[in-house]
């Protein structure tokens, strides 16, 4: 009898160490991927190219400091170069592990900072194929993240991530990630609608070392329902750069401090 | 110490048209006019100066007028900072209900079609911003009154009391320092909500009118009455969306027992707000807003025949619609104000379209209504209008 628990044990074993691989994979690329640094500081380049190819600029410089532990809370700021209508904004995000997030904006024309009210889950970035959710990440306790296979993208050797959210809320049924062994950066992800179709990709087009940490440099999300792709890139970028809480309050959004923008 | 200097601004054409009759003067343009914008910033750590100076063609009147919007010098230390000359200030919590904004607005340009930032005014003064740690000061002070700016007569039909008596003139307040308008605004966060309080001395930016005569006035006399407004306002994240709650305390200084006609009572306002995110990139924005007349019973006692008669308590309901379309390039946005004790109202609907990423081209209108023709929004019934935004920025 013993000898069967035995058996049976030996069998749940590797599930159970594969299950915790997956979450242990996820938190580890949640840290590489948005986490890195005390702060950051990283101009921003979004280019939203429609179907037809038209493009329309959107260039910021975005700043963000962790709070407590990895994968707690942190705080964006985000100066907006281009496009000229709002050039001199700025936007500044509380975020927060498992709530919404506090929402800033200022608008220099009237010299107003306003709250907004938006949800992270379905709230697209500046209206680009990024959602809020995608710039700062995922609480990773919505989803049941379980690994698929393994899998080489380019010369990454990858983890492959089903990640399946735990409520119907979302527009998508399940995603995959392609997580590198080395960085734990995600090379690819891939979003599957409610019939299992594929619809919307995200891509890690170019990797850096910058102080030590592996950063993707440059970006693309592609929607393929509507054919419209956001590229991101940073002009820009580094870490530890000693951002200041007082960076993150009404006074400097309204007069964001020259040092931090240029 | 290098100076960092920038340029920008914009072309922009602005008309709008009558679509329900003509202007009192016979014309049928709200607005019609060409402008141009140029701002001038240069920072040189800790200084910066911005000027921003418009200059446009008023196709109606056939002139031209350049005007300083904006034009202010910065200095910032690390726990305080200043600024000089003339600014906008926005405070308050309301979406265009304005309880402890007591500052300068251009109801003209809202009403008849201008970008939004139009509405607001500079004001020349001085405001110190001071950051010791828990609780934050913007002390502001201004030597020369600015009042309201409200539509042309010539352009829009509005109620007037005294339509008969065109013998006005206009009495501004001391121009001396010894009355310079002062405001105070604290706020710090409380549990997670932008908490502010204000103070207000100055004067109300609506002019009341002073027969010389109170029986067969043969001259009115327009002046601004004292008025102190101590307020508070909270924002913050509730119920799935942004709360915001303001009230403010009118105290009508030369009126406090409510006795004189011309000078508005004194006033308890207060503002319920509530912003959520139906869906994506749609927006509902919904608002309650009342003011309490304290000296109620003196002010119907001492109304003059013939005036229509407030009622103690003034309520207001708005809501607010946008949806955004087109990767946010495309805006549909829907405003209306209305009246609950006049049943007045003003509807606002507008597209903006990005056609690239430097033109924009906006198409709205105004619709005001109302039984009563006195009312706020009332006596606008006649002003309907349709207008367009053209902007090149650069």
């Amino acid at each position: 009898m013993n000898r069967i628990y035995v058996f049976v044990l030996l069998l749940l074993l590797p599930l159970n160490a594969l299950a915790i691989t997956a979450d242990e994979a996820m938190k580890k690329s949640q840290a590489a991927f948005l986490y890195p640094g005390a702060d950051l500081k990283a101009r921003v380049m979004m280019k939203l190219i429609s179907k037809g190819g038209q493009e329309r600029v959107r260039e910021m410089m975005m700043l963000r400091k962790n709070y407590g532990q990895l994968g707690g809370e942190q705080k964006y700021f985000m100066y907006f170069f281009q496009p000229a209508d709002v050039r001199n904004m700025t936007f500044m995000v509380y975020k927060y592990p498992g709530k919404d997030a506090d929402r800033w904006l200022f608008v220099p024309a009237i010299n107003m900072v306003r709250r907004i009210a938006a949800q992270d889950k379905r709230s697209s970035f500046v209206g680009s194929d990024f959602t809020y959710e995608d710039i700062s990440g995922r609480n990773l306790e919505d989803d049941a993240h379980a690994i698929v296979k393994e899998e080489k993208i380019g010369t990454y050797d990858c983890t492959v991530i089903k990640s399946t959210p735990k409520a119907a809320e979302m527009e998508y049924s399940y995603k995959l990630s392609w997580i590198d062994k080395a960085s734990y950066l995600p090379i690819k992800e891939e979003y599957y609608d409610k019939k299992g179709e594929l619809y919307r990709v995200f891509s890690a087009d170019e990797i850096k070392d910058v102080k030590g940490h592996p950063t993707i440099t440059k970006r693309s999300m592609k929607n393929l329902l509507s054919g419209h792709m956001t590229e991101v890139s940073f002009l820009k970028a580094d870490y530890n750069v000693g951002i200041e809480d007082s960076l993150f309050t009404e006074r400097y959004l309204k007069q964001p401090p020259k040092r931090w923008i240029e | 110490m290098a100076a960092d200097v920038s340029l920008h601004g914009f072309v922009q054409g602005n008309y709008s048209r009558d679509t329900k009759t003509e202007n009192p003067d016979g014309g049928d343009y709200k607005l019609s006019e060409e402008r141009v914008q140029l701002k001038l910033e240069g920072t040189a750590d800790p200084f910066r100066l911005f000027i921003k100076g418009d200059a446009f063609h008023d196709n109606i009147d056939k002139h031209s007028i350049v005007e300083l919007r904006e034009g202010y010098a910065d200095y910032t230390s690390e726990k305080w900072d200043v600024r000089i000359g003339r600014q906008v200030i926005t405070w308050g919590v309301g979406d265009l209900l304005f309880i402890n904004d007591v500052f300068p607005k251009d109801f003209e340009a809202f009403f008849s079609g201008r970008p939004m930032e139009y509405l607001k005014k500079g004001i020349d003064g001085v405001k110190l911003g001071l950051y010791p740690g828990r609780v934050n000061f913007e002390i502001i002070a201004t030597p020369y009154f600015e009042p309201n700016n409200y539509p042309d007569p010539n352009r829009f039909w509005m109620f007037d009391p005294m339509a008969g008596r065109t013998n006005r003139e206009t009495q501004d307040p001391y121009r001396d320092l010894h009355e310079a308008e002062t405001a105070l605004r604290m706020y710090r966060d409380v549990a997670g909500f932008d908490t502010s309080l204000y103070y207000y001395r100055g004067f109300s930016r609506q002019p009341s009118m002073m027969p010389d005569d109170p029986i067969a006035p043969t001259k009115l006399t327009l002046f601004y009455p004292e008025l102190s407004v101590y307020g508070a306002s909270v924002q913050g994240r509730a119920l799935d969306g942004v709360l915001s709650l303001e009230t403010g305390y009118y105290d009508s200084r030369q009126d406090r027992h409510g006795a004189d006609p011309m000078i508005p009572n004194s006033q308890m306002r207060y503002l319920i707000g509530y912003q959520r995110q139906l869906w994506e990139d749609f927006t509902l924005g919904l608002q309650y807003y009342g003011e309490y007349l304290q000296e109620y019973s003196a002010y119907v006692q001492n109304l003059p025949p013939g005036f229509p008669q407030e009622k103690r308590l003034h309520q207001i309901a708005s809501v607010r619609i946008t949806q955004f379309l087109m990767h946010q390039t495309m805006r549909f946005s829907f405003f209306a104000l209305y009246g609950l004790s006049d049943g007045d109202y003003l509807l606002n609907p507008e597209v903006k379209y990005n056609l690239t990423d430097s033109i924009w081209v906006a198409i709205g209108g105004n619709v005001f209504g109302g039984d009563k023709l006195w009312s706020q929004f009332g006596q606008f019934a006649k002003d309907d209008n349709v207008y367009s935004q053209l902007r090149y920025e650069y």
